[in-house]
């Protein structure tokens, strides 16, 4: 990549639409996430915020019956491209769910180790399960017990070993699919500090339809409504000043 | 209003229970009572028929004797027990894989369609009597492996004693196979169930870090699955240690040990089945009872070593709560 294509956009999503059997669920979207920002995607429920940010791992490779039509261009390159391994691709991209699902038949340390396993990483796992355990501000509260069951913890604790464990295989990119709306409001605060943290160091795609916790985290914030993209734009001008009706209804709890 | 007025005690002595369900209880403790009372009662009257053996040749001798010659009252259980357990044991090494990756094809990877269609003809294994089973051996699957399967192993491996000896089709591994078959479609129904109820959200985690598909099975759903596929196991191992006719028409019956799995053994259910009848006196009838007794005996010791196993399984999976 010379200097004059360089850009700042991590992830472009052109005409990206996705079908289940013959019901589309994402309308023609066409969005660009800056890298090394935070990029809150909003809207009520049923509007494919899940869908699109599912698309961007290509997680719907596995769902029977699901169709993934456009371009997705992660640093320039289409990942829908049949030729691009997804195996490989979600590597570089990587999730967390909306529900804690950490591997409750290993230890604390063995979850955040898992992907060094899945990518045959030589050396010190006990390192990288230590940086990436102190990055999700999980560290304190786990190093005397790394060979419990990831049971043991709490919801909120578990989720941040969700991270931890998303973190050890040094993603690009990382996806969040309402990783608090399980959790406490005290577990949803840590969270969201350190989705603050991570973004210094990761592109970060978090859906969520607290609007609230979207004006908090992020720098742009997308807002979806019934699969089509809306409006996007910096947080602060979504939230104060949007361009759109429907996103003001929305934002400002017309709807929802 | 009813219940009220027909409770005779007064509720401080005694909580008040409905009626109806009061009923109910003492039936259903009733119905959950006669299952210990029934089973009680035939171990005791096996154990009743069986006392005259074991007194006379002893417990120990009876478990470890290889002779077993009924009309000069010598009763030694050993190649019945060796019988039993080797074909059980072989069946299960040969439907365990089968199933498991039978039904894993179709859980994780095969196409849709395909479910149905093989769930059905699983369940229509399943439903196929014994001695059709026994049957189907004795004219296919016998001639088949005295003829072709038995030679060719003979001739490769036949330095192993587990291959040796001439190939008479009838005896341990024709009974082992059609036990195999069998006791697949148990192994195979429950063990799909089992599989089904694993959650996706772990494996969509495991995805999601990059695993390849076997990896995430073996990641997300195997662990989950592993207590239930362990008891599909034990399902089966069950079965194939009481199955009596298909076994009895195809293990050659023959009261002897041997390595070799092209030898005619004998199994504990077999020989029950064909000397009931000519059992005469006490002895040759006790001694029966004594065989059931002892295949009653490793039934019960399995399930209470599985169950063991199981508990201590579902325990680790817990997780050790601070």
């Amino acid at each position: 990549m010379n200097a004059a294509t360089m850009h700042t956009d991590k992830i472009e999503a052109n005409d990206l639409s996705v079908f289940f059997r013959q019901a589309q669920v994402l309308k023609r979207v066409a969005l660009k996430v800056p890298e090394k920002k935070v990029m809150a995607v909003i809207g009520p429920s049923g509007c494919g915020k899940s869908t699109f940010l599912r698309a961007l791992n290509r997680m719907h490779d596995l769902v029977p019956g699901a169709r993934v039509e456009g371009r997705i261009l992660l640093d320039g390159e289409n990942i829908n491209d049949p030729r691009v391994d997804a195996v490989a691709l979600r590597r570089r991209v990587g999730m967390v769910f909306q529900r804690p699902n950490p591997f409750p038949s290993m230890s604390i340390f063995d979850n955040v180790a898992a992907g060094l396993k899945l990518n045959r990483v030589k050396g010190n796992h006990a390192e990288v399960v230590e940086r990436c355990l102190r990055q999700a501000a999980l560290w304190d509260e786990v190093k005397d017990r790394l060979g419990h069951s990831p049971l043991s913890l709490s919801g909120g604790q578990q989720q941040r070993l969700c991270i931890a464990r998303a973190l050890a295989v040094e993603p690009e990119v990382l996806l969040m699919d309402e990783p608090a709306s399980a959790l406490d409001p005290i577990a949803t605060a840590r969270i969201e500090e350190l989705i603050h943290e991570l973004k210094a160091r990761y592109t970060i795609v978090i859906v969520t339809h607290n609007m609230q916790q979207a004006a908090r985290v992020s720098d742009q914030t997308a807002f979806f409504y019934m699969g089509e993209l809306i409006e996007v734009g910096a947080t602060e001008q979504i939230f104060t000043n949007p361009r759109e009706k429907r996103t003001e209804d929305y934002v400002t709890g017309k709807f929802g | 209003m009813r219940a009220r007025a027909d409770t005779p005690q007064p509720a401080a002595a005694r909580p008040r229970v409905n009626r109806g369900d009061r009923a109910w209880g003492l039936i259903l403790s009733a119905l959950g009572g006669a299952v210990l009372i029934i089973a009680g009662g035939i171990i005791l009257s096996l154990v009743r028929v069986a006392r005259p053996v074991f007194a006379e040749v002893g417990l120990e001798d009876f478990l470890t004797g290889q002779d077993w010659d009924p009309l000069s009252d010598v009763f030694g259980a050993l190649p019945f027990i060796y019988g039993t357990v080797v074909t059980s044991v072989l069946a299960i090494l040969i439907a365990l894989p089968v199933a498991l990756g039978m039904t894993l094809f179709l859980a994780e990877m095969g196409p849709k369609w395909l479910r149905q269609p093989v769930a059905f003809a699983v369940e229509t294994l399943a439903s196929i009597p014994s001695v059709v089973y026994g049957l189907w051996a004795l004219f296919v699957l016998v001639p088949w492996l005295r003829q072709t399967v038995q030679p060719f192993l003979g001739d490769h491996l036949g330095f192993l004693p587990l291959f040796s000896g001439p190939p008479l089709g009838l005896g341990y591994l024709a009974a082992a196979l059609v036990l195999a078959v069998m006791i697949l479609p148990t192994i195979a129904s429950v063990t799909g169930e089992v599989l089904k109820t694993a959650p996706v959200a772990v494996k969509e985690g495991a995805l999601a870090l990059g695993a390849t598909r076997w990896e995430a099975i073996r990641m997300a759903v195997l662990p989950h699955s592993r207590p239930g596929i362990f008891g599909a196991t034990l399902l089966g191992l069950g079965r194939a240690l009481g199955e009596t006719m298909a076994v009895t028409m195809v293990i050659g019956n023959s009261p002897t040990i041997s390595a070799s799995l092209f030898a005619p053994g004998y199994t504990l259910p077999s020989v029950i089945a064909n000397e009931f009848a000519e059992a005469a006196g006490d002895r040759h009838t006790g001694a029966l009872a004594a065989l059931a007794l002892v295949l009653f005996g490793i039934t019960l010791l399995l399930n209470s070593v599985a169950r063991l196993i199981m508990q201590r399984g579902q325990r680790k999976l817990q997780g050790r709560a601070a």
